[in-house]
């Protein structure tokens, strides 16, 4: 735009002063970039039609013409005369200037659309870096503040304990003085002490001179007469010999006491040494099977054997014998060692459980939650029975001091042939009940098969009993006929029931039931319970006896 | 045996009957028994005299008399034969035989609470000395009183002497001012020394237990500290606080009844028993709920002996209770299972604890606080037992018989024996 400008200025000073106005437009887009830049660029259409009038009149036809040649040709653009020398226009390589002067100025308006936006982004962005600044700014004011503040802070702080380190040291200080003071005259106190004691003792000696002068006369015992001694012996001179003897004595009273405790503390050691054996075969019988992976158990084999020769080593041995120094540090070596292992194992398999829930792990190496924490009751409730054996063996211990080893045996002995004789009683009980409630059994059983069939037998009588009752009630006649045949099956029943009711014991004759139930029975023809139908039996037959005699 | 003012009177342990009176030249002012129970020795201090009856044989009689030395304690030996009198600022200790009429002489003794001690089976005693300003153990023999060891022990003032119950330890302890006791084989050598701390007042009381494998030691920083025979060195501190906060110890407290009258009675005239029991107050024990906060004093700062720390102690006869006081907390009595070495129970009485004494059989402790009451514990509860009679019977102090089925109760110038009965199996 700018070289549009310086261009046309001089160009066409004296051709147009209508122009003027329109370039001093011009010339205020450049410095103001915003859309006077597209204003411009895109003239309205009056300015556009002034402007275009101001530059080629008709009189000045040619000599524009030659101008715009001239322009075009500077700009690289084909001439828009003709081949020949003439003033002809050459109609194609105008339009053919014309649209790539429009292209030109598509393109130009297109980069400046551009440039613009570019403008605009980089203007924003400074305006959000200036705010950021400002805003850093602001903070690092407040911080510096802070600082100022903190490091104020502890400034006072820091007086504050340099004065307290300082009141301390004084109370130290002082302490110290008093402590000092206390003993200086504690040992004064002493030393007076030790002065009055003397002039005391002086004071007591000279009163015992004056009471020994004195008491010879009145001191004295009167007894009616010696009392023997205590023990029936007599007093002894005081000789070098008896004073040996005291000592002897002295020594004597104090060996036995040395011998008793050292005795308690060797069983004491026994007891303790018995108990650690114990845990330990507990200890290694604990481990292996609880050994899932290979490496453990080859592990395990190693050590199982090293601990199998030390079992049977210390085992072999009597353990009264086992004092010496050596012996002792290997026991308590090989416990604190499978006790380690132990330990390890159980933290293995904790934490093979927490692995096991945390992800996914091959069931073969993991021991399922369930299991180890049976695994742990079944040590814990082990333990405990370990516990109450221990407890228990040390009570036995200290009963049986005195008792020989042969004794403890045939006790045990005795218990355990208590015991079987009672569990064999127990057996024999258990064996004839058994016997009893088989008998008892059959029995019902034999019963109630017996119930079935008369059961049976009834139901059948019954249905003939009904059959001949519908007879007797259609046939009038025979009905006296009837009966009599019929009343003998009937009482032939009876007395069939009636024996047949024997021996099952626990049917009870029942009370016949009232009248009116039999009449309904009669005629409802329902099936009552087969004991009150079979005791209603001589009933009913009377009834109907009495029925037909009134039919 | 009782005595009142110049008589002494003998009576049956069982019926409280009168067997025999004897008449002394003195106010009596201390008795006891010979060990085989067939002498009894009453010391008038007044006088300087002793005189010493005969059970089998009323009519004899021995009179010593000390003179002008004085006489200021008096004691047997454990024969039963020889009598001990210290005479006045222990200046000596007379031996007098009752079986030879000889005199020995122990010279120099020491002027302390506990100065002569015998062990248990009678053949060894102990007794403190000092001389040019030094603390010295002799230990005689008592079957011909021979010097058997004599050395000096490192303390700043002896305070007391006692031997363990098997006969072989000697424990010896400083003046409060000075924490520190040591322990001395019997043969004389220094076995251990123990010190808790340097500068507060240190050991109030002591005591063995009866197997003597645990010596406690009573301070006064209401603490008893547990030493045990092997190493001598401590096992435990046992603590006296005056809250209880553990659930695990039983608390009983003496709560005052108020007395039940019938109205069935007051329309009689009452008695005189009817009357006292009316007016003096009945108590039991009711279980306080912990946490329990016991009465406390405040000890008085500018007086000497002051009125801290564990004043008493006493292990029961099988060696699994401890009974301790705390003279800071005066109305309560702890005991302690020796065999968990922790508090078990706490006894809070209403008034405070002037006695108390273990059964010689049975883990029994019968208490007297100087009311009409007797308290007794035992792992299977406690009780109170009033005293029945006229007017107030103030208990000072108790005793218990060597059997453990009866207790002598001791007030001011009245003594009641107390029979427990056996319970029927």
């Amino acid at each position: 735009m700018g070289d549009w400008k310086t261009i046309t200025v001089p160009v066409l000073s004296s051709d147009s002063k209508n122009i003027f106005p329109h370039t001093s437009e011009r010339k205020r887009s450049p410095t103001s970039m915003n859309s006077q830049v597209l204003r411009s660029s895109l003239p309205s259409s009056k300015n556009m039609h002034s402007f275009f009038s101001a530059f080629c009149t008709e009189e000045n036809i040619e000599q524009s013409i030659s101008y715009i040649d001239r322009e075009l040709t500077t700009l690289g653009f084909p001439s828009i005369y003709a081949e020949s020398k003439g003033k002809e226009l050459n109609l194609i390589a105008i339009i053919n200037c014309m649209n790539e002067l429009l292209a030109l100025q598509h393109k130009n308006l297109r980069a400046q659309e551009e440039v613009e936006m570019q403008h605009l982004k980089l203007g924003s962005d400074m305006d959000h870096l200036q705010n950021c600044y400002a805003k850093l700014k602001e903070q690092l004011e407040l911080s510096k503040r802070e600082i100022v503040g903190l490091q104020e802070r502890d400034r006072q702080l820091q007086s504050k304990n340099r004065n307290l380190h300082q009141l301390l040291k004084n109370e130290k200080d002082e302490v110290q003085k008093l402590q000092n003071i206390i003993s200086s005259r504690a040992t004064q106190y002493n030393h007076d002490m030790k002065r009055k004691e003397r002039e005391y003792n002086k004071l007591k000696e000279r009163l015992h001179q004056l009471v020994m002068n004195k008491k010879d006369k009145k001191l004295a015992m009167e007894v009616l007469n010696y009392v023997g001694r205590a023990d029936g012996k007599r007093g002894a001179w005081r000789t070098d010999k008896t004073e040996a003897r005291n000592e002897e004595e002295m020594y004597k009273v104090l060996l036995s006491d040395y011998e008793q405790r050292q005795k308690q503390l060797l069983l004491e050691n026994a007891e303790l040494k018995k108990v650690l054996q114990q845990m330990k075969k507990d200890i290694i019988s604990l481990l292996p099977p609880q050994k899932q992976k290979l490496k453990e158990r080859s592990e395990d084999g190693l050590v199982l054997s090293d601990q199998e020769e030390d079992i049977g080593d210390l085992n072999k041995e009597n353990m009264w014998e086992l004092s010496c120094e050596t012996v002792r540090e290997q026991l308590t070596n090989s416990i604190r060692k499978q006790w380690r292992m132990l330990k390890n194992h159980v933290e293995k398999l904790d934490n093979q459980v927490s692995r096991g829930h945390s992800g996914a792990l091959n069931e073969k190496d993991v021991i399922s939650r369930e299991d180890h924490e049976l695994e742990t009751e079944k040590l814990e409730l082990e333990i405990q029975q370990c516990k109450e054996m221990i407890k228990t063996q040390q009570q036995l211990l200290q009963q049986q001091l005195t008792c020989d080893d042969d004794t403890t045996l045939l006790l045990q002995d005795c218990y355990l042939l208590e015991e079987r004789e009672r569990l064999q009683e127990e057996w024999r009980l258990f064996r004839e009940q058994k016997k009893n409630f088989e008998k008892e059994r059959k029995s019902f059983t034999e019963a109630a098969i017996r119930l079935g069939l008369e059961r049976k037998a009834f139901e059948e009588d019954r249905g003939a009993w009904l059959k001949h009752q519908f007879l007797s009630m259609t046939a009038d006649c025979k009905s006296e006929n009837v009966t009599t045949p019929s009343s003998d099956p009937d009482i032939r029943l009876m007395k069939s029931t009636s024996r047949q009711r024997k021996p099952p014991s626990m049917l009870s004759p029942t009370v016949s039931p009232e009248p009116c139930q039999i009449s309904q029975y009669i005629t409802q023809n329902s099936v009552a319970s087969e004991k009150p139908a079979a005791d209603n039996m001589p009933n009913l037959w009377v009834e109907s006896d009495d029925k037909e005699e009134t039919e | 045996a009782s005595c009142i003012q110049h008589r002494l009177v003998v009576r049956d342990a069982s019926s409280l009957q009168i067997l025999q009176l004897y008449t002394c030249l003195d106010q009596i002012q201390y008795i006891e028994w010979s060990s085989d129970s067939l002498f009894i020795l009453c010391a008038m201090y007044k006088r300087g005299i002793v005189q010493v009856w005969s059970l089998e044989q009323p009519d004899w009689h021995c009179k010593i008399d000390e003179g002008s030395a004085g006489l200021v304690a008096s004691c047997w030996s454990p024969d039963g034969r020889h009598i001990l009198n210290t005479t006045e600022f222990h200046l000596r200790i007379t031996v007098w035989s009752l079986c030879t009429k000889s005199v020995s002489y122990i010279k120099y003794p020491k002027a302390c609470q506990q100065g002569v001690a015998f062990t248990k089976d009678g053949r060894y005693m102990a007794v403190a000395e000092r001389r040019d300003c030094k603390d010295f153990i002799s230990i005689f023999v008592c079957n011909n009183w021979q010097l058997l060891r004599h050395f000096d022990t490192e303390t700043q003032d002896l305070f007391g002497i006692e031997w363990a119950p098997n006969g072989c330890v000697l424990a010896a302890w400083d003046t409060c001012l000075e924490y520190k006791v040591l322990l001395y084989s019997l043969d004389g050598r220094l076995l251990s020394s123990y010190c808790a701390y340097e500068w507060p007042l240190g050991v109030k009381s002591i005591a063995w237990s009866p197997s003597s494998q645990f010596l406690a030691i009573g301070s006064f920083d209401e603490k008893v500290r547990i030493l045990n025979h092997v190493t001598w060195k401590k096992i435990t501190e046992l603590d006296h606080p005056a809250t209880i906060t553990n659930k695990k110890i039983i608390v009983y407290k003496e709560v005052e009844k108020s007395p039940t009258v019938d109205s069935e009675r007051l329309s009689f005239l009452p008695t005189r028993a009817l009357a006292s029991s009316l007016f003096s107050t009945q108590s039991k024990y009711e279980v306080a709920q912990v946490p329990v906060s016991l009465q406390y004093i405040k000890p008085v700062a500018d007086r000497a002996n002051p009125k801290v720390g564990v004043g008493m102690l006493a292990f029961s006869a099988d060696n699994c209770f401890l009974a301790t006081k705390n003279d800071n907390i005066p109305n309560a009595v702890w005991i302690w299972d020796i065999r968990k070495l922790k508090l078990s129970v706490v006894l809070e009485q209403l008034c405070t604890i002037q006695y108390f004494q273990w059964d010689p059989c049975q883990p029994r402790l019968a208490v007297c606080t100087g009311s009409s009451r007797v308290y007794l514990w035992s792992p299977a509860g406690c009780i109170v037992v009033q005293v029945p009679g006229e007017g107030d019977f103030q208990i000072m102090s108790l005793s218990w018989h060597s059997s453990g089925n009866s207790m002598v109760l001791l007030s001011k110038d009245h003594f009641c024996v107390c029979y427990l009965e056996r319970e029927e199996v």
